[in-house]
């Protein structure tokens, strides 16, 4: 079942294409991460779904009903800004209670001096102001109440916005890099508490991302979004392991995957250092240009022996649980990252050669254009037996 | 301020400063001391500062009994408080507009907005005054106040700070469930005292102290703006009783000194925000 669905959605600024035709689903109470660099639209689809632009062509569907035409005070759609953009002369409380009043309060009501006079507005005003209390109960901000955003830090403005966009109960939920205006320790910490908001609210929720970590760490599924295109919507496990363009892979993961340059041999595979793999004829011919990538984890690193390629070490990073060894390989002066545990990395020293080797169940193969070819592992005692029948 | 820092250079500035403060402050110094002397004491040739028979009184007296004071301080206040609310009416929402929401007219709307700083209020006094007198409204409020209800000045000063006020703050209010009208009433205008209080200050100088249009719209007494009022105090009222004269002058610019006095700081404020800070 879906409960939002993205249908084309095409979006250029003054002739510059800033969306190129995205379309998604997402189920109800699914949390989608949109992740990419800045500049790939991924604000200006969370706009355009809150209804702030609008689309130069697509459609946006929340159940059964187009939200196209609806304007975006009435789409029920709530956002939490980067900015928090709260009300600078309210208080908190007042800040969380403005979608209430202007929805649960009818244009009498909310007048000024006449609006008290008006039947059923005081039962209507304690009725919010209790929702207010609970709200900021849950939030742990109920002794923020009577203070404005000014007298607050960046944590506590960042509650108040989240108080502000849940109070209503909306049908979809938006986030635009809701904790990047915190410092690193707080964000780490309201990354787990706006999951548990969001499982607490079970809406769609949308949020946007520069931070792969928060993408990984919070969402169901991550959408990569790269040059206004998706590239792929998957969980994040798949994002990682099993990426769907050269793009995603390169996005996603920390310290970045390595990426070389390569060419499919006249048989139709694919040699890599001592690892061969196999690539479907169909898709690919031979001799054309292709990324091999494989993430500095299955980066294998041995001091003796003959295994793998020569490469010498350039600079070695420490991270305490984990130590980053950046390479460069002799042959081809390709850099290649390697990531070891403490143990496996003792005694490398910076300037010393190696050599490297790869797991070739966990290399990558894209294609020229960047999609990712489905490639097999040769044992290379096969191939040779081959090679001589 | 430290006290003990009172060198000489600090001495030859504020010196300089006192100075500077004193030629600016004389006329008004000199009309507060006239105000109280009698008609012998301005002729003398000898030039004091005190006046020798202290005649307050009596040109505080013919001052109020012979020109209706109270007329014209009230016609001063109903004209710039009229023309304030209007122009804070239309150049809100205007302002608003040109600075926060897309429509294709906003260029050309732009340029009006420039050009219209450009033309002064002489400059359209002719057509204006001949266009009134077709509609037989000379002599009236309406022929104070109309003239100025749309300030271009206005607008410019109120789209410099709206456009300061960040867009997520409007974005917010229109997910709320705000209209456009409401957005202006429930966000721009509290965020916008600043602004507000600058323009009303040089709103109401300006129109306060306005002579030029009220002698052009208004020949009769009953309409007539304090500066106006002055005119024909001297003309049919004073001749030459320069004491009661400046006694009248006393009364009418005494409540822009007072709202200054009161409100120093802001004044201030209104002044360096709409100067250098963009």
């Amino acid at each position: 079942m879906t409960a939002l669905s993205l249908r084309g959605i095409e979006k250029s600024f003054s002739g510059n294409p800033i969306l190129k035709g995205v379309s998604f689903d997402a189920g109800p109470g699914e949390f989608i991460a949109l992740v990419g660099p800045s500049g790939c639209g991924k604000s200006t689809l969370l706009r355009i779904l809150a209804g702030l632009e609008s689309a130069d062509a697509g459609e946006i569907m929340l159940g059964d009903r187009d939200l196209s035409p609806v304007p975006a005070a009435d789409r029920n759609v709530a956002m939490v800004f980067q900015s928090y953009a709260l009300y600078p002369h309210l208080t908190a409380a007042q800040n969380i209670a403005v979608p209430m009043v202007m929805r649960k309060l009818t244009r009498a009501q909310r007048l000024p001096l006449v609006g008290p006079l008006m039947p059923g507005q005081r039962k209507a005003v304690a009725a919010i102001k209790r929702d207010v209390r609970e709200m900021a109960v849950s939030l742990k901000i109920d002794h923020l109440l009577d203070r404005k955003p000014g007298q607050m830090s960046g944590g506590q403005r960042q509650r108040v916005a989240l108080g502000r966009a849940m109070v209503r109960r909306p049908s979809v939920f938006l986030m635009d890099e809701p904790l990047s205006n915190l410092d690193a320790n707080l964000r780490v910490h309201a990354r787990g508490e706006i999951v548990e908001l969001h499982r607490r609210a079970g809406v769609p929720t949308l949020y946007v991302t520069h931070d792969q970590a928060e993408a990984l760490s919070m969402a169901d599924r991550v959408a990569v979004m790269i040059g206004g295109s998706l590239l792929q919507l998957a969980s994040p496990q798949v994002i990682y392991d099993d990426p769907a363009h050269v793009e995603a892979a390169r996005f996603i993961g920390q310290p970045r995957i390595n990426l070389f340059p390569s060419q499919v041999g006249a048989d139709g595979t694919l040699a890599f250092g001592d690892i061969r793999v196999g690539l479907p004829r169909e898709t690919v011919a031979a001799g054309a240009p292709v990324t091999i990538g494989i993430r500095p984890e299955f980066v294998r690193v041995h001091r003796t022996g003959q295994q793998g390629l020569p490469a010498r070490i350039d600079r070695i990073e420490f991270l305490g649980s984990e130590i980053v060894l950046y390479c460069r390989l002799d042959a081809i002066g390709e850099p290649v990252v390697a990531k070891l545990s403490p143990a496996e990395g003792a005694g490398l020293v910076a300037g010393m050669p190696v050599r490297l080797d790869f797991s070739a169940d966990r290399l990558f193969v894209f294609a020229e254009e960047g999609h990712r070819l489905p490639s097999t592992p040769v044992d290379a005692a096969v191939m040779r037996e081959t090679a001589h029948g | 301020m430290n006290a003990s820092a009172f060198t000489l250079g600090r001495a030859v500035r504020l010196s300089i400063l006192i100075f500077g403060a004193a030629i600016f402050l004389a006329p008004y110094v000199f009309m507060v001391s006239t105000a109280g002397k009698a008609q012998s004491d301005i002729f003398s040739s000898s030039l004091s500062l005190i006046p020798q028979h202290w005649s307050y009184v009596a040109n505080f007296a013919k001052a109020l009994t012979r020109v209706s004071m109270t007329r014209l301080l009230f016609n001063g206040v109903a004209v710039c408080a009229l023309i304030f609310v209007f122009q804070v009416m239309i150049a809100i929402p205007c302002a608003y507009a040109m600075a926060k929401l897309k429509f294709r007219a906003a260029r050309l709307m732009m340029v009006l907005v420039m050009l219209g700083l450009l033309v002064p209020i002489h400059a359209t006094a002719l057509p204006l005054y001949v266009a009134f007198d077709r509609m037989a409204v000379l002599n009236s409020y309406f022929a104070l106040v109309a003239p100025f209800t749309i300030s271009v000045f206005g607008i410019f000063l109120f789209l410099q700070f709206f456009r300061a006020i960040p867009d997520d703050l409007i974005h917010a209010a229109r997910l709320d469930g705000m209209s456009e009208l409401g957005i202006i009433g429930r966000v721009i205008v509290p965020n916008a005292w600043p602004a507000i209080t600058a323009f009303a200050i040089f709103s109401v100088v300006a129109h306060w102290n306005d002579l030029y249009w009220p002698l052009i719209v208004v020949s009769n007494q009953t309409y007539a703006t304090p500066p106006l009022g002055l005119l024909y105090f001297r003309a049919a009222e004073a001749g030459d009783d320069y004491g009661a004269l400046m006694a009248a002058t006393l009364i009418i610019t005494t409540p822009l000194v007072a709202a200054f006095l009161l409100a120093q700081k802001r004044f201030v404020e209104g002044i360096t925000m709409t100067g250098l800070k963009g």
